[in-house]
C-alpha cells in the first residue's frame, strides 16, 4: 500500500511541472479501479480453481467469506491473502502510467486499466501464482504443469508491465516534440523520496511472498536488500563512464532495476545470485534505456528498461542462479549443477507472458483509442494537462493573478469561508 | 543620479550586499531574473539524454545614487561579485530623470 503512493511521487518528479498532478492521479485511480475490481471478481478469477490452467473462477467473488482460509495448515485468511495479491495488481496497473506520461485523458486510462486488469493481469497471476491446493484445488499452467520459478512476480507484475507499457507507448505514440523538446524531469527530491517509499514497500512485497515469518523470508529479506545495493552501484558506475557524472535521477532508477531483477528469484538464490543480478541489473536496463531513443518509441518514464527488461533479466537469471539450498520448493539453475532444464522453463514463462501481455494490451488501447478516444488535444499538452484534466496545477508560481470564486460563479468575498 | 544595475550570480548576492553597506547605500532591489550571457546556460544529463539549460538563474541588483558615487558603487560591486570564472555577471549605469519617495513627496536626491 505504501508502494503506489511511492511509484506516484516517483513517476510524478520525473515530469514537467504542468503535467505532475495528472501522473499522479493515474497511480490514484489505478488504487481506486484495481481495488474494486479485485474484490468484485479479479482474485476469484485470479485464484479461483482452475479451468485448464488459465483461469480461475468466481467462487470468491466479492470476497465476502471471513472465516475461508488458503493453504491448508498455513491459517493465513482468504481475505488477508487477497489484500496482499491485490497490492501486487495494483502496482503493476500504476507502473503502466509511466509509458503515457503526459499524454493520457484521465477517464480512458482508468478505462483501460479496468480491462486491462480484467484481461492481462488476472490471468497472467493466475498462471503464475495460483499454485494447486493453495487457494483451490486445481491451479496456474506456470506454476505446476510448467514448474518456472517466480518468487515475488518476475512475470505477472515486471514482464507484464513492461510489455503492456510497450503496446500503451505505441498506441498512445509519441509525445509532441520528443525527442527534439526537453522534458527533463521537475523535482528529484520527489523522485528519490518516491524510489525510498518503493525500495521500503519491495521488502513487504519481497519477503512477504513467502508467507510465513520464517527462513526463506528472511533469505528473500537479504537478497533484496544485496540486489538493489548492487545494482545503484553498478548503475552509478557505469553512468560515471559514460556520461561524465553519477546522477540522483540514476541512482533512484538503480535501486528499482535492482529490486525489479531480485522480484523472481529473491526466494530461489543465495546472496551471490543476488549480488550477480543486481550488478547486471544496473548495467543492463541502463543500457536498456539508451535503446528507445534508437527504436524511436516514446516510453516516457523507462517502464519497458526497468521493468520489462529487468524482470526479464531476474526470470532468465533464475535459470542459472537459482539454488534450493535457500528453498526447498526452488531447484537448482545451470551454475549449481540442475542443468539447463530450469532455463528452459524460464525461457518459456517468459516469451509467453511477453507475448501475452503485449498482444492483449495492444489490443485494449487501441479498442479505448478507437471508441472514447485515449489523448489530449495537442493544445493541451502544449499548455498543460493538468489544468485540462484536473483544473488544478500542482504550484502556485502567480498568486497574484487568482481570484477564488464559489463552483456556481459567485465571487468569494473576504472572510467567506469556501 | 544615477541608476545601477547589476546582474549577477545569486551566491555573490551577500557579498554585494555588504559592499554596498560600506559605502553607506542603504536601499536596494533585488529580483531573480534567469539568463545567459556569451557562455549560453549548460547541459545536464537525466538517464543518458542530454539536456541545455539555456538560462542560468542570475539575481538582478537595482541601487540609485548620487552621481558622485556613483563609479564608487560600481567599482565595489564589480569586486565583490568577481570570481573570474565565466558567467559573473555585468553592471551599468543609466541616468535617472527624477526620483520621488512615495511616503513623504521628497524629490532629487532627498528622496534617495
Amino acid at each position: 500500500m505504501l508502494m503506489t503512493p511511492g511509484l506516484a511521487l516517483f513517476y510524478g518528479g520525473m515530469v514537467r511541472a504542468k503535467s505532475v498532478l495528472n501522473m499522479m492521479m493515474m497511480s490514484v485511480a489505478c488504487l481506486g479501479v484495481v481495488g474494486l475490481v479485485w474484490v468484485l471478481g479479479g482474485f476469484s478469477l485470479a485464484f479461483g480453481d482452475s479451468t485448464a490452467g488459465l483461469i480461475g473462477n468466481l467462487d470468491h467473488a466479492g470476497l465476502r467469506d471471513a472465516t475461508a482460509v488458503v493453504g491448508g495448515d498455513t491459517g493465513i485468511p482468504l481475505q488477508v491473502f487477497a489484500m496482499f495479491q491485490l497490492m501486487f495488481a495494483v502496482i503493476t496497473a500504476a507502473l503502466l502510467s509511466g509509458a503515457v506520461a503526459d499524454r493520457a485523458r484521465f477517464w480512458p486510462f482508468a478505462l483501460f486499466i479496468a480491462l486491462w486488469t480484467v484481461c492481462v493481469y488476472v490471468p497472467l497471476a493466475h498462471w503464475i501464482f495460483a499454485f494447486d491446493g493453495y487457494v483451490a484445488d486445481a491451479g496456474g499452467w506456470m506454476a505446476n504443469s510448467l514448474g518456472a520459478l517466480d518468487f515475488a512476480g518476475g512475470t505477472a507484475v515486471e514482464i507484464n508491465s513492461g510489455a503492456s507499457a510497450l503496446a500503451l507507448a505505441i498506441v498512445l505514440g509519441r509525445r509532441r516534440g520528443w525527442p527534439q523538446q526537453p522534458m527533463r524531469p521537475h523535482n528529484l527530491p520527489s523522485v528519490l523520496l518516491g524510489a525510498g517509499l518503493l525500495w521500503f514497500g519491495w521488502f513487504g512485497f519481497n519477503a512477504g511472498s513467502a508467507l510465513a515469518a520464517g527462513a526463506v523470508a528472511g533469505n528473500a529479506f537479504v537478497t533484496t536488500m544485496t540486489a538493489s545495493a548492487a545494482a545503484v552501484l553498478s548503475w552509478l558506475a557505469l553512468e560515471h563512464r559514460l556520461d561524465g557524472r553519477p546522477t540522483s535521477l540514476g541512482a533512484a532508477s538503480a535501486a528499482i532495476a535492482g529490486l525489479v531483477g531480485i522480484t523472481p528469484a529473491c526466494g530461489y538464490v543465495d546472496t551471490f545470485g543476488a549480488l550477480l543480478i543486481g550488478l547486471l541489473a544496473g548495467v543492463v536496463c541502463q543500457l536498456a534505456i539508451r535503446l528507445k531513443y534508437r527504436l524511436g518509441y516514446d516510453d516516457s518514464l523507462d517502464v519497458v528498461a526497468i521493468h520489462g527488461v529487468g524482470g526479464l533479466l531476474g526470470m532468465l537469471m533464475l535459470g542459472l542462479v537459482a539454488t534450493d539450498a535457500v528453498n526447498a520448493a526452488g531447484a537448482d539453475g545451470l551454475f549449481y549443477g540442475g542443468g539447463f532444464a530450469q532455463l528452459g522453463k524460464q525461457t518459456v514463462a517468459v516469451l509467453a507472458a511477453m507475448t501475452f501481455a503485449f498482444a492483449v494490451s495492444f489490443l485494449l488501447a487501441w479498442l479505448v483509442r478507437a471508441t472514447v478516444g485515449f489523448r489530449v488535444d495537442a493544445e493541451v499538452e502544449a499548455e498543460g494537462i493538468d489544468e485540462a484534466e484536473h483544473a488544478e496545477t500542482a504550484y502556485d508560481f502567480m498568486p497574484l493573478s487568482t481570484t477564488a470564486r464559489l463552483h456556481d460563479g459567485a465571487r468569494l468575498h473576504e472572510g467567506t469561508t469556501p | 543620479m544615477i541608476l545601477v544595475t547589476a546582474i549577477v550570480k545569486p551566491f555573490a548576492l551577500g557579498e554585494v550586499k555588504t559592499a554596498l553597506e560600506r559605502l553607506g547605500v542603504l536601499g536596494m532591489t533585488v529580483s531573480e531574473v534567469q539568463g545567459h550571457g556569451r557562455q549560453k546556460g549548460h547541459t545536464e544529463v537525466y538517464r543518458g539524454a542530454e539536456y541545455n539549460v539555456d538560462f542560468v538563474p542570475k539575481v538582478r541588483i537595482e541601487v540609485v545614487v548620487d552621481d558622485e558615487v556613483a563609479d564608487k558603487v560600481v567599482d565595489s560591486v564589480v569586486a565583490a561579485a568577481r570570481t573570474g570564472k565565466i558567467g559573473d555577471g555585468k553592471v551599468w549605469t543609466t541616468r535617472v530623470e527624477q526620483i520621488v519617495r512615495v511616503r513623504t513627496g521628497e524629490r532629487g536626491g532627498d528622496a534617495i
